[in-house]
């Protein structure tokens, strides 16, 4: 039979079984089950309205519960066997074979990375841009191209990416975009304004940014004023996470500017760019910032839009300068929804997997957990440890998720 | 002293003239209410004083100075919006603060500051609350007191009232007043649409219509002696009303005669009024009397009688092509719908314009 045609009965076949079932089983729940009539008609009404709610929603509670319930606990089970024991139940042995392996740490590194730089830089770009094609006259335009990428799968964008990081030999005309542009630096003072200089600061104002994110998670504890006090009692271990995570990127971000400044740069060269370590994983993050930017920057117009323009005025007459108008009142204003942005990327970031399989496949040290579980299950076969990821892979999303609902839902009251 | 003026003031967005030659002075202590029929211009020319829309043609000057091109955060004007306009995520202090801080004033000016202006306001309670967790009255003393923090030579509001229940706005219109009788020396601009608020408030209105400013003086004055037919009927509630008449001994105590009958001697000051030529006479309703003598002003048969006790409106059923007329009489009458009665007014009630709609008191 024709894919068309069958596509079409199935549509039909579905939407149809769909209005047929809830048209039937309401029929049933108040023609026989409790029939409005008769000398219990009232108390028969009431029932049926009670019953009603569970004939609706059972449809989606059933599928739920077969494609999402099941396979959660089932994986739950696998992980805690043994294949090759024919299945018996091996406790936690398959976690701590798991734990043993560098290449899973490297997952979880790299994907610790993948979650701090891209939902942040996405966020800041998608804001950027939000606030950038608010009020001029071809911003619609400009949004439109940067909505874009959206639309294009993740593997779609691996590979217009692939083509972006291409080699080809020295003597080759190179048709990467990124070659092209790197053999036309020399080593001379461009080479080192943008090569060295440019990178170097920006590192360094990301320095600076960690050094105030350490300032201000540590302050109301060396300065004990009267700012502690009505503190919850999470504000401790917060504000020491925060600390620590920022001290972490601190110093990661002075080690960078030191290597930019000094190492030595092949030029003249094509790079193979994929290949070069730690550095790899920012180039496969550029593919998903790529997309998600325009996602962001979506959201956040349509919340920058519905700032009262009376505030602003408000802030102009208080003497407030462009930048202080938008860093005082419109992000305050819209951090809800920077916060839902940020945490829905994250979810994304989380799961990312499709863009490294297709670009490296976990090779040159860009393992992230997704892949790392997809190479166990289905390469290596061994769905003890393959589970076992998948099961790490959720308790890392489920917290972020449920702020994200949280969060979502205080922004629609 | 003049604290503010305006000189040949215009707007236009593109081709659309929203105010055409605005020129009025400002003394230093006054509060000025802007009142005028919705679309007549009344924020646009506050949000040019306040610098939040350029000034097309014209001269602003704030105390002596060109205003123009200055932003608006020095011209030395604080705006209270109808909306309050207040930051939702600064606590009532730091919305307060938020223009100090921004021009790098020391911590204990700031503070200070905020402890009178609060003090003013009564807002000490709620001074680490957050604006959506104070009432809308509550609110609109906030974005007061943002603007008390400011110390301007020069206040604006810009219908600050117009989003307050009816009976929290006369007791935010009765703090208004009390605001203005403790800082003599500020200015205040208002722009209203409520007549009460403009009668009350006002050291002088500024009666607008599409973008002509129609007359400007002291609250009473706009009533006994409004300079035309559209202020005559903007001020006072029910509208003046307005008889087609014809003049027929002119001079200082002109006699008219109605169209539909009724005779008036009118006292003008004026001479202007010939013999024979068309006029309008206008009264209001509240001052027609009721009459049994021929030499009455109107004769017209009651449509509707509303009996409110402590008046009686009675409206008129129109005669053909004219606006329909109203009387307010005080106390209570029995008099039926249907019948046809008789009203007279005292001269000195009485208005008369040119068929243009010019009052002959300023001719
Ligand atoms: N951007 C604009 N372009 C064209 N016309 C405008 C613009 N903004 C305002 N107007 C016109 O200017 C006129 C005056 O507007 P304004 O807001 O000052 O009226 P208002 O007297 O304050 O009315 P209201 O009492 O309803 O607040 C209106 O007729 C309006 O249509
Ligand atoms: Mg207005």
């Amino acid at each position: 039979m024709n894919p068309a045609l069958q596509g079409l009965i199935t549509i039909i076949l579905g939407v149809g079984g769909c209005i047929g079932y809830f048209y039937l089983s309401n029929q049933f729940l108040d023609k026989v089950l409790f029939p409005a009539r008769g000398k219990d008609a009232g108390r028969n009404i009431n029932r049926a309205n009670m019953i009603r709610p569970w004939l609706f929603l059972f449809p989606a509670v059933f599928a739920l519960g077969l494609y999402l319930g099941y396979p959660v606990i089932e994986t739950l089970r696998l992980s805690l066997t043994d294949r090759s024991a024919d299945g018996a139940f091996v406790g936690l042995a398959n976690y701590s074979q798991m734990a043993s392996e560098p290449k899973f740490w490297e997952a979880m590194r790299n994907n610790m990375l993948w979650l701090i730089v891209v939902p942040a830089v996405s966020t800041a770009f998608g804001l950027l841009t939000a606030q950038l094609t608010d009020r001029i006259a071809w911003g619609n335009v400009a949004k439109s191209f940067i909505f874009m990428p959206m639309a294009i799968s993740f593997v779609g964008a691996s590979v217009i990416f692939k083509l972006i990081y291409d080699t080809r030999a020295a003597d080759l005309e190179q048709i990467g975009v990124l070659n092209a542009v790197w053999l036309s630096f020399d080593g001379g003072l461009g080479s080192f304004l943008f090569l060295r200089l440019t990178p170097a600061l920006i590192l360094l104002a990301f320095a600076g940014f960690m050094v105030y994110g350490i300032y201000i998670s540590v302050k109301p504890y060396i300065w004990s004023g009267n700012e502690r006090r009505g503190d919850a009692w999470w504000t401790f271990p917060l504000r020491a996470v925060v600390a620590l995570g920022s001290a972490w990127l601190l110093w990661l971000s002075v080690w960078s500017i030191v290597s930019v400044m000094t190492g030595t740069l092949p030029y003249g060269e094509p790079q193979t760019w994929l290949t070069v370590p730690f550095w790899n994983n920012f180039f496969l993050m550029a593919v998903l910032i790529w997309i998600q930017t325009g996602f962001a920057m979506v959201i956040l117009s349509a919340a920058l839009r519905g700032i009262p323009e009376e505030t602003i005025e408000a802030a102009i007459l208080d003497g407030a300068n462009a930048f202080q108008i938008f860093f005082k009142i419109k992000v305050p204003q819209i951090m809800g929804t920077i916060v839902v942005v940020w945490t829905t990327i994250t979810l994304v970031v989380l799961k990312v997997f499709d863009i490294v399989f297709a670009m490296t496949n976990g090779q040159w040290e860009t393992q992230v957990l997704a892949n790392y579980m997809y190479d166990k299950l289905f390469r290596a076969n061994d769905w003890g440890v393959g589970s076992a990821s998948a099961i790490v892979i959720m308790l890392l999303v489920m917290p972020i998720l449920v702020w994200n609902v949280y969060n979502a839902r205080k922004e629609m009251r | 002293m003049t604290s503010l003026s305006l000189r040949d003031v215009s707007k236009s967005y593109g081709a659309v003239n929203v105010l055409r030659d605005i020129n009025l002075e400002i003394d230093e202590g006054e509060l000025i209410v802007f009142v005028g029929p919705s679309g007549c211009g009344k924020s646009t020319l506050l949000r040019m004083i306040a610098g939040l829309e350029t000034i097309t043609g014209g001269t602003l000057e704030i105390a002596g100075e060109r205003m123009n091109e200055v932003p608006p955060a020095q011209r030395g004007i604080a705006m209270v919006f109808q909306t309050y306009a207040l930051y939702p995520h600064m606590t009532v202090r730091d919305n307060m603060a938020f223009g100090m801080k921004i021009a790098k004033k020391p911590q204990a000016e700031i503070d200070a500051a905020i402890a009178n202006a609060a003090r003013i306001l009564q807002l000490e309670p709620y001074l680490d609350r957050l604006p959506k967790a104070l009432s809308g009255g509550q609110r609109q003393r906030v974005a007061i007191g943002r603007s008390i923090v400011r110390d301007p030579k020069v206040f604006l509001f810009d219908e600050p009232l117009s989003n307050l229940d009816a009976a929290l706005r006369v007791a935010t219109r009765i703090e208004i007043a009390q605001l203005k009788e403790s800082m003599p020396q500020s200015t205040m601009i208002y722009v209203t649409h409520d007549q009460v608020e403009a009668m009350t408030l006002a050291s002088r209105i500024v009666v607008l219509h599409g973008g002509d400013i129609e007359q400007v003086g002291a609250p009473l004055e706009l009533y006994e002696r409004p300079a035309n037919t559209f202020v005559a009927q903007f001020i006072g509630s029910p509208a003046m009303n307005l008889l087609a008449a014809e003049v027929l001994q002119g001079g200082e105590q002109t006699e008219v005669r109605t169209a539909t009958g009724g005779h008036a001697i009118v006292p003008i000051a004026s001479q202007v009024s010939d013999q024979g030529s068309s006029v309008q006479l206008g009264v209001r309703p509240e001052d027609l009397v009721l009459t049994e003598s021929d030499e009455y002003l109107l004769s017209a048969d009651v449509e509707i009688v509303e009996a409110l006790g402590e008046t009686t409106v009675l409206y008129f059923k129109p005669k053909d092509g004219e606006a329909p007329l109203i009387a307010k009489l005080p106390g209570i009458h029995s008099i039926k719908k249907g019948t046809t009665i008789r009203l007279t007014a005292v001269p000195e009630k009485l208005h008369l314009f040119t068929d243009k709609g010019i009052s002959f008191l300023y001719r």
